[in-house]
């Protein structure tokens, strides 16, 4: 019997993924991650992904299936690997998305690595989104409901943990799991879905840095483009991209935050046409074929977890760099959120904003144009 | 799920055996009366409760008053410990205590306790590479305000056996009052208080056969004792609270039926005990026994393997339905090594990966070859997928 590892956390989708898994006809075991929270110390953990509670539904839903369940205490590891990450990249000026790094780091090298070591030939959770099988390659798919669709977190997979993965949901609507948590008779609560990070004690990322790194939260100058002081800041930290209240600045124009400058720890204002970006450069680009292309290529690109996608074209660059450049400029583009490319249903991989560019450079228009067909 | 399942945890917790269960029944439903009542319900559980005492004292070879019935073996522990310690102050002998540094973190914790709490020293014995403590290092930590002394008999996580007569000589000489923590040896190694010399031990049911909730506190009759669970007057003011009788017949009865069958089994665990060491050994690289090779628990097999830990070691084998225990933990995802090993002068890396294979009654030779099959898999699976952060 194939044994199987799922990685449960006492919500609807992976406890319906361990149902059908089970149904399936595999051998499954539960493992839910504790991992850190702030407030860390006696007892239970105080992260919103593994309170005692969801610790209680999780071992409840496991027992139901008849399924062996077990508490992994990843906190030390899960606090060096992505929260200190998450708080770096605020120092550094950028704005992380540490549930990439968690599924890369946590769930699909740590957990991964340990369900092998159990004997197991694969890893499920309950995530929104399908692996499939091309020519003995994998491929990573979305999931077939687009408003639950969660393949842009799990772009940073590749052959190795797509080969071991298994999305048993993804292949369902959440009405539809909604029924199958019914169907199986799960004792599952209708958690409400949080935009939160699990970590924070409070869902207030700025709360959190102020506990954590008040070095991220200097007061500084806003500056427009052209270097005139507007106002004084409160930290970068508290700013993002395109941001357009909380300025406490009076001008004739409307002005959004476009750019965070880490070095002169300041706040770039300007226009709304000011804030249109044609291009972007990627650091650290992965795809999930693990062939790294050399000709630029079409793809569509999802700049962060809930934004629309955007036709553009992509050339890869010497070490793991590439440039996008979007056919239309697009605003709220990121340094530190991850770009996610997609061929239609198929995640071809990703990279991390690090500059934005009003416009390409010059050269990067040439070598369009000269590898593109008229 | 697994193919079939192994217990190999028996220094955990045993079985009741079905005989215990028997003897105890009556006590639930029949003979329910409190044992402290004067009418005739209270009468026929007393003479239940004085019978069994009669039966535990025979086997230790000591008087009956002389035995107090406790909730547990931890119990009785913090009895001894604090009962011992306080009664010392109070009579002004002194402030010192002295105790292994592999003890049972019953003996231990409290020792703490009483040393940052309640303001006495503590002297913890160090212990040689098989967790053997040294008896020359008894009489050298001795003082003229030393109050008591406490080490236990086998130790629970490496089944190292205490030279305990050779260190209760010591005591004795020097007129101080020596408990030992028998609760891994009941029912396995010889209990003569006298032939082993202790004033005080410890002794706890469910580990032979037994139920949970029920141990003992031998007290040497003019042994210095101030009771710490203090109340109504059972157990000649020892240990208050309402004698659990049906707990009580099933310790005694299930001490009786180890003692008779003792030698025999123990030569039966002996040698499944050693064939599971070799099988082991011989199987596994970079193992090793800890422990003592010879002087040991005669159903104990422990072991530390390089570069693993024991916390993910125990899942893999509970995944193939072999139940076995660790001294290491993972309190905080970091795999901590086990305090007794550390004592031992195991390295870190070795002192992680420790494993724990206890024998009992329903063990077989089938049970063996089960584990020699399944447990060099799951090291090496482990080894492979480095899944240790060190």
């Amino acid at each position: 019997m194939t044994r199987v590892v799922v990685a449960m956390s006492g919500g609807v989708d992976s406890s319906v993924a361990a149902a059908l898994l089970v149904e399936q006809g595999y051998e499954v075991i539960g493992i839910m991650l504790r991992l850190w929270g702030e407030g860390e110390g006696a007892g239970a953990s105080t992260n919103r992904c593994c309170t005692l509670e969801d610790m209680e539904l999780a071992y409840r839903v496991a027992d139901h299936l008849g399924i062996p369940f077990y508490v992994l205490n990843v906190a030390d590891f899960f606090k060096k690997t992505v929260v200190d990450f998450f708080i770096a990249e605020y120092l550094a000026g950028r704005t992380p998305n540490p549930c990439l790094r968690c599924n890369r780091l946590v769930r699909f090298d740590w957990l991964l690595r340990r369900a092998l070591a159990l004997g197991a030939e694969y890893l499920a959770t309950g995530h929104y989104a399908r692996v499939r099988v091309v020519d003995g390659r994998y491929q990573l798919l979305r999931g077939v409901d687009p408003r639950k669709d969660q393949s842009y977190v799990l772009a940073v997979l590749g052959q190795h943990e797509l080969r071991h993965a298994m999305f048993p949901v993804g292949d369902y609507t959440k009405e539809e799991v909604r029924a199958l948590a019914r169907r199986f008779g799960l004792p599952v609560a209708e958690k409400p879905e949080s935009q939160d990070l699990c970590f924070l004690a409070d869902g207030d990322y700025r709360a959190f840095l102020r506990r954590h790194a008040p070095e991220a939260l200097r007061p500084g100058p806003i500056k427009d483009t052209r270097g005139r002081i507007l106002g004084e800041h409160q930290g970068l930290a508290f700013y993002t991209i395109g941001q357009r209240r909380g300025l406490g600045i009076a001008a004739g124009v409307p002005l959004y935050v476009i750019d965070l400058d880490p070095v002169e720890n300041a706040v770039i204002v300007g226009t709304a046409e000011e804030l249109g970006r044609r291009s972007c450069l990627l650091e650290g680009v992965h795809f999930v074929s693990g062939e790294f292309p050399s000709a630029p290529f079409r793809a569509t690109v999802k700049i962060r977890y809930r934004a629309r996608e955007v036709p553009a074209w992509i050339l890869p660059m010497p070490d793991r760099q590439a440039r996008v450049v979007f056919d239309e400029p697009i605003r709220d583009l990121t340094p530190g959120q991850a770009a996610v490319m997609y061929d239609g249903e198929v995640v071809l991989g990703l990279g991390i904003i690090m500059r934005t560019e009003r416009e390409p450079p010059p050269e990067v228009m040439e070598t369009l144009a000269a590898s593109v067909p008229a | 799920m697994a193919v079939r399942t192994v217990y190999m945890d028996h220094s955990a917790t045993t079985p009741v055996d079905p005989r215990v269960v028997e003897a105890m029944l009556p006590y639930f439903t029949e003979i329910y009366g409190n044992s402290a009542s004067i009418h005739r319900f209270g009468r026929a559980a007393a003479k239940a409760l004085e019978e069994s005492r009669r039966t535990v004292a025979a086997i230790l070879g000591c008087h009956p008053t002389e035995i107090v019935f406790t909730g547990s073996g931890t119990e009785s522990d913090n009895l001894a410990l604090r009962g011992v310690a306080f009664a010392q102050r109070r009579a002004g002998r002194g402030n010192h205590l002295i105790v292994s540094s592999v003890e049972h973190h019953a003996v231990l914790n409290t020792a703490r306790q009483l040393e940052e709490v309640f303001g006495f020293e503590v002297t913890y014995l160090p212990v040689d590479e098989h967790g053997m403590a040294n008896p020359d290092d008894v009489g050298r930590a001795i003082r003229k305000d030393t109050v008591l002394i406490s080490v236990m008999y086998a130790n629970n996580e490496v089944g190292t056996i205490q030279p305990i007569a050779e260190i209760a000589r010591i005591a004795r000489a020097k007129g101080i009052p020596f408990h030992t923590d028998a609760v891994q040896a009941g029912g396995m190694l010889d209990l003569d208080v006298n032939r082993l010399g202790v004033d005080l031990m410890t002794l706890s049911a469910h580990k032979f056969y037994g139920p949970k909730g029920v141990g003992v506190l031998y007290i040497r009759q003019g042994t210095p004792y101030l009771p710490t669970i203090t109340g109504g007057g059972h157990e000649r003011g020892r240990r208050a609270g309402t004698v659990n009788v049906a707990g009580i017949v099933g310790l005694a009865t299930a001490l009786r039926l180890a003692q008779e069958s003792r030698e025999s089994e123990n030569a039966r665990l002996r040698r499944l005990r050693d064939r599971l060491i070799q099988g082991i050994l011989d199987r596994v690289p970079d193992a090793r026994l800890t422990g003592h090779p010879t002087e040991r628990l005669p159903h104990h097999a422990s072991f530390a393997f390089k570069g693993i830990n024991g916390e993910e070691l125990l899942l893999a084998l509970d995944v193939e339905g072999i139940a076995a225990s660790t001294g290491s933990a993972c309190t905080s995802g970091r795999a901590e090594p086990s305090e007794v090993l550390v004592a031992m002068g195991l390295p870190h890396d070795w002192a992680i990966g420790s494993l724990r294979l206890t024998l009992g009654k329903s063990s077989t030779d089938e049970d063996i070859d089960y584990v020699l099959d399944v447990l060099p898999r799951a090291v090496a699976r482990l080894r492979e997928m480095q899944a240790v952060e060190v």
